[in-house]
């Protein structure tokens, strides 16, 4: 099973070699993929799946586009 | 106590008035205040009985952080309706150091008469002749003031777009930097400005009392609160600061509601040559600067300053709205054509949200290719001189759209809408629909619990709690712009329990007069009362508190959503 894994701002420095079809398992969910990358949970804040707002309890499926985002804001 | 300035511009007689009925306002609730008073809400925006009010905040002249904020207030030639205007820069936190607290220009000269620059120090109006800047771009009109009056210098200004009286014309106002680079953007100020035959205004550099807090052990304290709150949240201490608003490209993207092509599409496949970390990268390879203040007292400093390719600088409050409005909507993907697009807005003196926004009409209307950055470019340095469609461009989307054919139009009020889609962003897009302004994001800017997660978390493409979220939105906006804070602050506020006490808590302070909780949250509510009393007056009515019909029709990929509430329940966010 594979995504497309998009870290955008403070957490491109995260962004693995193999983003475009980046392996995930059965029943991922946001959570457990910051874990496979390292990220700490207090570093993101905004969660996309299918540009569709997710949380980090949702679940990834494969095809799945995953968004991550800290702490931002603008105008 | 500080005073008001009026000045008379057809007679040039001026006065130094005691503040009347207008104590304990500031900012927006000052600048409503008078228009709604003293304006014939039917008037012509461009005529003698139309007046411009530009006043600093309640914490003008203050070392309270980001409180150095400036409306100008005015019947809008966009509009039609009730305006302020809001921008960064020297002017606030100057005015109070003179004993101003508001400038108010009225009546107008004869067509004919020259131009004029303002000249306000101790008591005293000079109008001194203005031949010399006149016809000229902003920054070179903007060094000549330098060359004459110093490197304090603290001005105001319009540009060609003001100085023909276009409805998107801006006003621009000296920066920490010495630039003419900050804004009162959006609603054709400028023209008001213009059509008083002022060039620019400048505030004595030599004339600067000290000002201090009435209460002054107190409020020393709240400062202290106030910073640790600015600098203890994520946003204002780290998101903001590292890559500024055009952070937001790539959000407003991945949640779907980036306006694409004239509002046909919530994504753009370009997004990440348009991106706030293309900015970044870009401006750090050129040796430029990431992060920088638009006023003194700042600690948010989301600005920045973007050079060329050869290192030169060309542009600052390089702002996600403007990438937007030419990168997204307009199509245009590359960075340093929006770059250029952007200082060429700040010279001509002309709102970028409006300019971007109409570029995509002439590209729907046939006049120049989609996404053509020169195109676009060429067309919109036309704007202040006599050329047809220089004038037309500078009139904005709904004139540049009826003389071109063009029927997808999307504004409220005449005036068009900001980076997000209200059909994925229903929290922002009530606030269009509603607020006195037009269609404006800052009035209440509900992307904050919509798609950030910051003060609450609701569904953007549902109706259910977003017309709730905008009122409340819409009320803590208009108090923060009658303080003379930075709107940003919010983003710390609405996570903070005492965010709200503090900003009380300094006002009182500063002021020495008692300020609650409650009398912060009715200044707001009475702003908002002024500005719906004068458009009402002006003749709107709830179908102008609407957005237009293809909002409603026209599903935005990649979700699906339309925009589904009807004019009553809309005006459920009134106060």
């Amino acid at each position: 099973m594979k995504i497309e894994l998009k870290l955008f701002a403070t957490l491109v420095q995260f962004l693995p070699e193999n983003s475009d079809e980046y392996p995930i398992d059965q029943g991922e969910t946001v959570q457990s993929l910051l874990g496979k990358l390292g990220i700490p949970e207090e570093d993101v804040t905004l969660y996309f799946i299918n540009a569709a707002r997710a949380y980090l309890e949702s679940e990834i499926k494969d095809g799945d586009r995953v968004g991550l985002f800290p702490p931002v804001g603008g105008g | 106590m500080p005073k008001i300035l009026r000045v008379n511009t057809r007679t040039k007689e001026y006065s130094f008035e005691e503040v009347g009925p207008y104590a304990n306002l500031g900012g927006r609730a000052l600048t409503s205040r008078v228009i709604n008073k003293e304006v014939p809400a039917d008037c012509h925006p461009l005529s003698a009985e139309n007046k411009l009010v530009i006043a600093t905040g309640l914490l003008g002249g203050s070392t309270a952080a980001n409180s150095g904020r400036i409306s100008v207030g005015t019947k809008s030639p966009l509009t039609g309706g009730i305006k302020e205007s809001n921008s960064g820069g020297l002017f606030a936190h100057k005015m109070p150091k003179m004993d101003l607290l508001a400038i108010i220009l009225e009546d107008k000269p004869a067509e004919a008469a020259p131009f004029s620059t303002l000249f306000i120090t101790d008591g005293k109006v000079e109008f001194k002749d203005a031949t010399d800047i006149v016809g000229m771009d902003t920054y070179p009109g903007h060094d000549k003031l330098l060359a004459e009056y110093g490197d304090k210098l603290c001005a105001c200004m319009i540009g060609p777009a003001g100085e023909t009286v276009r409805k998107t014309a801006t006003i621009q106002f000296t920066d920490p930097y010495k630039r003419p680079a900050r804004s009162a953007g959006r609603g054709g100020t400028g023209a008001v400005m213009g059509s008083k035959k002022i060039k620019a205004i400048v505030l004595d550099p030599e004339f600067s009392n000290k000002v201090g807090a009435v209460d002054a052990d107190t409020f020393k304290t709240a400062r202290k609160t106030w910073v640790d709150i600015l600098q203890g949240h994520p946003v204002t201490s780290q998101g903001l600061p590292g890559f500024g608003t055009s952070v937001l490209v790539n959000v407003i993207n991945e949640a779907g509601a980036l306006p694409g092509k004239n509002f046909r599409q919530g994504q753009v496949e370009h997004v990440a040559e348009i991106s706030g970390e293309k900015i970044a990268e870009t401006i750090e390879a050129r040796g430029g600067k990431t992060t920088e203040g638009c006023h003194a007292g700042c600690v948010i400093q989301c600005s920045q300053q973007y050079n060329d390719a050869d290192g030169n600088y060309v542009s600052s409050g390089f702002e996600y709205e403007t990438v937007w409005a030419f990168g997204a909507n307009a199509m245009i993907k590359d960075i340093d054509d929006i770059a250029a697009l952007d200082r060429l807005c700040d010279e001509k003196g002309m709102d970028t949200i409006e300019m971007g926004n109409t570029v995509a009409i002439a590209m729907d209307g046939g006049i120049i290719p989609w996404g053509d950055g020169k195109a676009a470019f060429e067309l919109l340095s036309k704007v202040g001189t006599d050329d047809p469609m220089g004038m037309i461009m500078g009139n904005g989307v709904v004139f540049a759209g009826g003389a071109f054919g063009v029927e997808r139009l999307p504004v409220v009020k005449n005036q068009s809408m900001p980076a997000y889609d209200p059909r994925a962003v229903k929290g922002v897009g009530v606030t269009y629909a509603t607020t006195a302004m037009g269609a404006d994001h800052t009035a209440g800017y509900g992307v904050t619990a919509n798609i950030l997660k910051v003060g609450g978390d609701i569904d953007g493409h549902k109706k259910e709690g977003n017309v709730e979220l905008s009122k409340n939105l819409q009320v803590a906006t208009a108090a923060i712009d009658s303080m003379g804070f930075c709107l940003f602050v919010a983003f710390a506020v609405l996570d903070a329990d005492n965010g709200v006490q503090t900003m009380a808590d300094l006002v009182q302070a500063w002021t020495g007069n008692s300020f609650s909780v409650d009398d912060l949250v009715n200044l707001g509510v009475n702003c908002m009362k002024d500005e719906q009393e004068f458009n009402k007056r002006a003749g709107f009515t709830k179908m102008d508190d609407k957005l237009p019909r293809f909002f409603e029709t026209d599903a935005l990929p990649p979700h699906g959503v339309v925009w589904d509430y009807d004019e009553d329940e809309l005006q459920g966010a009134k106060v």
